[in-house]
């Protein structure tokens, strides 16, 4: 064996034996470094002849490139070997729970979910959405409506009244969202398809009644709706609302001093127990109250009746979404109970559309 | 509104089904809210008779009987009532049968020893009466084995139905009649009342006695006297009516009138000629006056109520009840019927006030007939002569029937116009004369009189209703709103989009959404600046529930306190409702308000092994307005934060978010102690509150499209300056100055190292912050990066007094 294939074996041997990086450094120094064996030997070429050189020169730098191959191995093992000692020692336990996201958390109440709902469904037919003040008048309230002078709905145990002012306006909570046809009729000219969703009050309180809830009111007005427009939007409105195919409903003539003819709905439905579905069965429901416009609420409102026509439907929100989701108790709604919320509440990104689906 | 079958068969000619009547009913707008059939409830209970009695061997109280129910072998029933003996006839129940008075299903019992078999039945047993002296005894020629329903007659379905106020003609049952007959049911049967003609001139007087303007409380009162009735009990067809509909049977005078109310529609009263003094006059009441009511009650008369009266004093209140001290008796011998007219506005107040509610009352404030006032009369007159006897007077009649004439022009086509329904003129003339209304005249518009017991009928509208109640709007075709051209445009207003907006945002930031109550106590509401008296309710339901909100926090308040009792003390709750500055529509506002308890923060609550959540504060309450900012479409780094705000805050912790000092857009912080303590929850809770209305909405835009992004090529260089201030300056002080510094270059200032201590003297800190230079056009050389350091360290100093930490 030569002095260079001795040296070329003890040099690998020792690159092999290299126990971490810092060691295979060492070689690395020992063997390549400014003063290493192979930066010796390739130094003492400059020192020989020709001829020597033309045999020494590719033995002593493949010595070099052999070792530095070598060490490079070595070197990328190492590495490997250490990334895997540290990421044994990372491991995690992927059974420790996390705390969930605020997406998960936040609710929104049924109310709101439903007016989305609706709303949606009313969009789709080309009704917009009207609003107006909880606090109204007589006229708005009961005369524009053609309630007579002494209906008892005038009276304080029905309606919430504030104190008389000095000139004797007596303002009130509105009973019901039909304030907001007068306001809309008087500040918007035919034709007129709105919806008003909002906040209604009566002084009552008892199992099935709150002294405030919700109420939705639509209003058609043109010179052409007739009663069977108006069981049309109602029809649709209740299959889409409630996610059904088909839905019986029941038109019986009822009385409103706003509307004439007046009728009130039943929705046909299946009862189990305290289960109500809609859609199914052979039972009826009633469900809301509506009508065409009264010539004396449209001439009211400034139009001239035999010009003008047109209807308005009038139903609880609380109501209608007690029926779709199930809740037992009107009075939960206002009581802000987290667990009821969470439970009956929608997660902020279910947002009611019509090619999503209104609800899933 | 109740009637029987039966009942309605006196009026209506029809062979329909009792289910076909109901139907019918609701289909016409009588809606039915009860049928009780007895022969369905008393079926199984039948006639039997009792053939021996003897005293029970353990109880001297018992008897032993043996019955023959017509069925088999006689049957052995233990009985303690003191009536039964051999040979009576009574009413029996075999086991099995249910028993409504006792709520109790029977079964073969062993009493005191002895077998019971069924039982025999006292009359409140069977819901009759309340009598239970002892058990019914039936006129020995009874059939034994028949059904005790059918001997009894008492086989008559009850029907309820609820009358709207528009449908007085309906509280009789003349008038459901004549809506069955319209709608095809049966054929509306003759009636003509034929007028009595007496002999002599009442002696009783009658006059109407209202100053001027007051006379149509009562425009006409008719009467007469009978002299020389006997009023014992009325007979039994009539006692079973008044019983079925839910009347006591009084007497027969008195049974006649409220037979006629519930048949007719028309309250009468009757008055015991011997106990008047003097003539009998409607007139006002006056202050100070009182009668005692046949109800047993005294009430105090007003000027505003219509009283009928004599010599002695008020007799009743006029179309709403009689008193006691003229009413008739079995010693009645002359009797004066009474059938006048009262306003029905002046006798709904009336009724209000006293708080009578009486049948009178009932038909007169939702208008009776005012052409039937003779004819009840008369109607009334025939029943006495048939069941009293006596000798009838001439009728006396004051003043005059206020019967209004109303003819309605009525062109045809209005059914179409607003029915959608295409009806042949002569279907549409038949339903009106079936109804009573009179159709004269061809062609396209006829000319309609309203019936005058149908006060409700004043124009084209009604007549449509009339016609489509009766011809069914189950015939109403179903007919699409045309759609709109297109896609549907955008419906929602920028409010409207806002609110929603909101909602969705605050819940996704782990809030839950709330609704709660309008209105609540005083003491809350003043606490948050409310408490106005134009916002306080004058009839509230109770004083927790009696002014108008001025803000949510309160109600999210109490809410995060109830849950807090429920075990839940980490609640993130928010509302987006409405808030009252004042009673006009411009004081009412759309809030957006949202509270954090405990450690409810947003990106959890409680303890966790990652670390636990700390006390929610003004900086969640901060983050959470912002987020609603936003969420809303608004730009909040245009906005000012600006700190101090609303009593209810801490306030060395409360911030105020605002477009100049005129423009607030809310507040935020957390909740002043003593405010808690007064609302009795418990904290810490911080939290926000928005006004969503004073948001601008921003111009709309012409386009969709954005501004190119300016992005930089080059690599932005970050520097970090800690500046030691005094306590009291704010951190936006130091941003502003920092970025005003170099605007060119300083693309963005943080804040990340906020330190108070030992380092430094007391009543400062060091608030570190990083600078974002961005380079323009060309790398930053050291000296310019230098320059610039200078430049923000010299703006800050002179801003705010700062020295660069050490």
């Amino acid at each position: 064996m030569t002095d260079l294939s001795r040296q070329e074996a003890e040099i690998l041997a020792a690159v092999a034996g290299a126990a971490d990086e810092a060691g295979l450094e060492a070689v690395r120094v020992a063997a390549l470094g400014k003063k290493g064996s192979v930066s010796e030997l390739l130094k003492s070429l400059g020192a020989m002849s020709p001829d020597e050189r033309k045999t020494a020169g590719p033995a002593i730098n493949g010595l070099k490139d052999k070792v530095g191959a070598a060490i490079a191995a070595r070197r990328e093992a190492l590495q490997a070997e250490a990334l895997a000692a540290r990421l044994a020692r990372e491991t995690l336990d992927v059974t420790l729970p996390v705390r969930p996201g605020p997406l998960e958390e936040g609710r929104i109440h049924p109310i709101s979910q439903v007016i989305d709902e609706i709303t949606a469904i009313f969009a789709d037919m080309g009704f917009s959405v009207a609003e107006g003040p909880d606090i109204e008048t007589d006229f708005y309230n009961f005369t524009a409506l053609n309630f007579p002078a002494d209906h008892p709905a005038r009276e304080m145990h029905d309606t919430f009244f504030f104190n008389p002012k000095p000139d004797g306006e007596r303002l009130l909570l509105r009973t019901h969202t039909s304030p907001v046809q007068i306001r809309t009729m008087m500040s918007v000219p035919p034709p007129i398809r709105v919806v008003c969703p909002g906040r209604t009050y009566r002084c009552d309180s008892d199992a099935t009644h709150t002294p405030m809830f919700h109420q939705i009111e639509g209003l058609v007005i043109d010179r052409s709706s007739h009663f069977g427009h108006l069981k049309w939007v109602l029809e649709s409105f209740l299959k889409a609302f409630f996610e059904v195919d088909e839905v019986k409903t029941r038109f019986r003539p009822s009385f409103f001093p706003f509307t004439e003819p007046s009728m009130e709905v039943d929705v046909g439905c299946a009862r189990s127990g305290s289960e109500i579905r809609i859609g199914e069965g052979d039972d009826w429901l009633e469900i809301l109250g509506c009508g065409m416009v009264h010539p004396n609420v449209i001439r009211a409102c400034g139009l001239d009746p035999d010009e003008f026509q047109g209807f308005a439907w009038g139903m609880g929100i609380d109501r209608i979404a007690m029926l779709k989701y199930g809740m037992p108790d009107l009075r939960a709604f206002f009581d802000a109970d987290v667990r009821w919320l969470k439970h009956y509440g929608f997660r902020p990104l279910d947002l009611p559309t019509l090619v999503g689906g209104l609800s899933s | 509104m109740k009637f029987t079958l039966s009942w309605l068969k006196d009026h209506l000619d029809t062979d329909a089904s009792l289910a076909d009547v109901v139907d019918a009913l609701t289909m016409v707008g009588l809606e039915v809210e009860g049928v009780v059939d007895p022969a369905e409830r008393l079926g199984a209970f039948t006639v039997a008779k009792v053939l021996t009695a003897e005293r029970h061997p353990n109880a001297d109280k018992l008897q032993v009987l043996t019955v023959d129910t017509g069925a088999g072998a006689p049957i052995q029933v233990v009985c303690g009532a003191p009536n039964a003996r051999a040979g009576l006839v009574g009413v029996f129940a075999p086991p099995g049968t249910y028993v409504p008075g006792i709520d109790t299903t029977l079964a073969v019992g062993v009493i005191r020893g002895v077998e019971s078999r069924g039982m025999m039945c006292s009359e409140r047993e069977l819901e009759l009466s309340d009598s239970h002296d002892g058990i019914i005894e039936l006129s020995p020629e009874a059939v034994v084995g028949a059904r005790y329903v059918d001997h009894a007659g008492l086989g008559d379905a009850v029907i309820e139905i609820a009358i709207t106020p528009n449908r007085p003609d309906c509280l009789g049952v003349r008038g459901i009649a004549r809506d069955l007959a319209a709608r095809g049911l049966g054929r509306l049967k003759d009636d003509t009342i034929k007028p009595v003609s007496g002999a002599y001139e009442s002696p009783v007087g009658i006059t109407l006695d209202f100053e001027p303007g007051r006379e149509s409380a009562c425009p006409v009162f008719a009467g007469r006297l009978v002299r020389g009735v006997t009023n014992g009990p009325s007979p039994e067809w009539l006692q079973r009516r008044l019983r079925a509909v839910g009347l006591r049977p009084i007497s027969t005078l008195v049974d006649i009138t409220n037979y006629i109310s519930y048949d007719r529609g028309r309250p009468l009263h009757v008055y015991d000629a011997a106990k008047l003094t003097g003539p009998i006059r409607a007139r006002m009441g006056r202050d100070g006056e009182s009668f005692a009511a046949l109800d047993g009650k005294t009430y105090a008369v007003d000027s505003e109520m219509t009283v009928i009266a004599d010599d002695a004093g008020v007799l009743g209140l006029g179309g709403i009840m009689g008193g006691e001290a003229s009413g008739v008796t079995a010693a009645t011998q002359d009797v004066v019927i009474e059938s006048a007219w009262f306003d029905p506005d002046r006798t709904a107040r009336t009724g209000r006030r006293t708080g009578i509610n009486s049948d009178a009352r009932y038909r007169f404030e939702r208008g009776v007939d005012p052409a039937f006032v003779l004819e009840g009369l008369e109607l009334a007159t025939h029943m006495v002569l048939e069941l009293c006897g006596g000798e009838p007077s001439r009728t006396t009649v004051a003043g005059v029937a206020p019967i209004v004439d109303r003819a309605i022009d009525f062109p045809l086509a209005e059914v179409k116009r607003l029915s959608g329904l295409d009806l042949p003129p002569a279907e549409i003339g038949a339903i009106l004369k079936m109804l009573g209304f009179w159709v004269s005249g061809m062609g396209d518009t006829v000319k309609v009189a309203v019936p005058s017991w149908r006060p409700d009928v004043h124009g084209k509208a009604d007549l449509v209703e009339e016609v489509v109640r009766i011809t069914g709007l189950d015939r109403v075709r179903t007919t699409p709103l045309p759609r709109g051209d297109g896609v549907t445009p955008r419906v929602l207003t920028p409010l409207q989009l806002r609110t929603r907006r909101v909602k969705r945002g605050l819940a996704a930031r782990g809030m839950v959404e709330a609704v709660t109550w309008s209105f609540l106590s005083k003491a809350q509401a003043e606490l948050f600046g409310g408490g106005a008296p134009a916002l306080s309710l004058a009839n509230p339901i109770s004083s927790e529930m009696s002014d108008m909100r001025p803000s949510l926090l309160p109600g999210l308040i109490a809410a995060a306190g109830r849950n807090a009792d429920r075990g839940q003390p980490d609640v993130a709750l928010f509302e987006v409702g409405q808030v009252f500055a004042g009673d006009r529509p411009e004081d009412q506002s759309i809030a957006a308000t949202g509270i954090r308890r405990g450690t409810a923060q947003s990106l959890g609550a409680g303890r966790h092994w990652s670390g636990n959540a700390a006390a929610a504060s003004l900086y969640d309450a901060k983050a959470d307005a912002l987020g609603a900012l936003e969420a809303a479409g608004f730009d909040t780094s245009k906005a000012q934060v600006v700190k101090g705000g609303p009593a209810w805050f801490h306030p060395g912790r409360v911030g105020t978010i605002q477009l100049g000092p005129k423009l607030v857009l809310g507040h935020f912080g957390e909740l002043h102690p003593a405010v808690l303590a007064a609302l009795d929850v418990g904290g810490p809770i911080a939290g926000f509150e928005l006004l969503l209305d004073r948001i601008p909405v921003p111009k709309a835009k012409a386009g969709r499209t954005r501004p190119p992004l300016p992005a930089a090529t080059l690599l932005p260089v970050k520097r970090d300056f800690a500046f030691v201030v005094p306590e009291a300056v704010e951190a936006a002080q130091i941003l502003r100055a920092a970025q005003g510094a170099a605007k060119q270059v300083v693309g963005g200032v943080e804040v990340f190292d906020v330190y108070r201590g030992e380092h430094l003297s007391a009543g400062s800190k060091s608030v570190a912050v990083e600078v974002t230079l961005v380079p323009q056009g060309k790398t930053f050389t050291d000296e310019e990066i230098e320059k610039i350091g200078a430049a923000i360290v010299a703006a800050v100093a002179k801003a705010t007094g700062a020295s660069l930490r050490g």
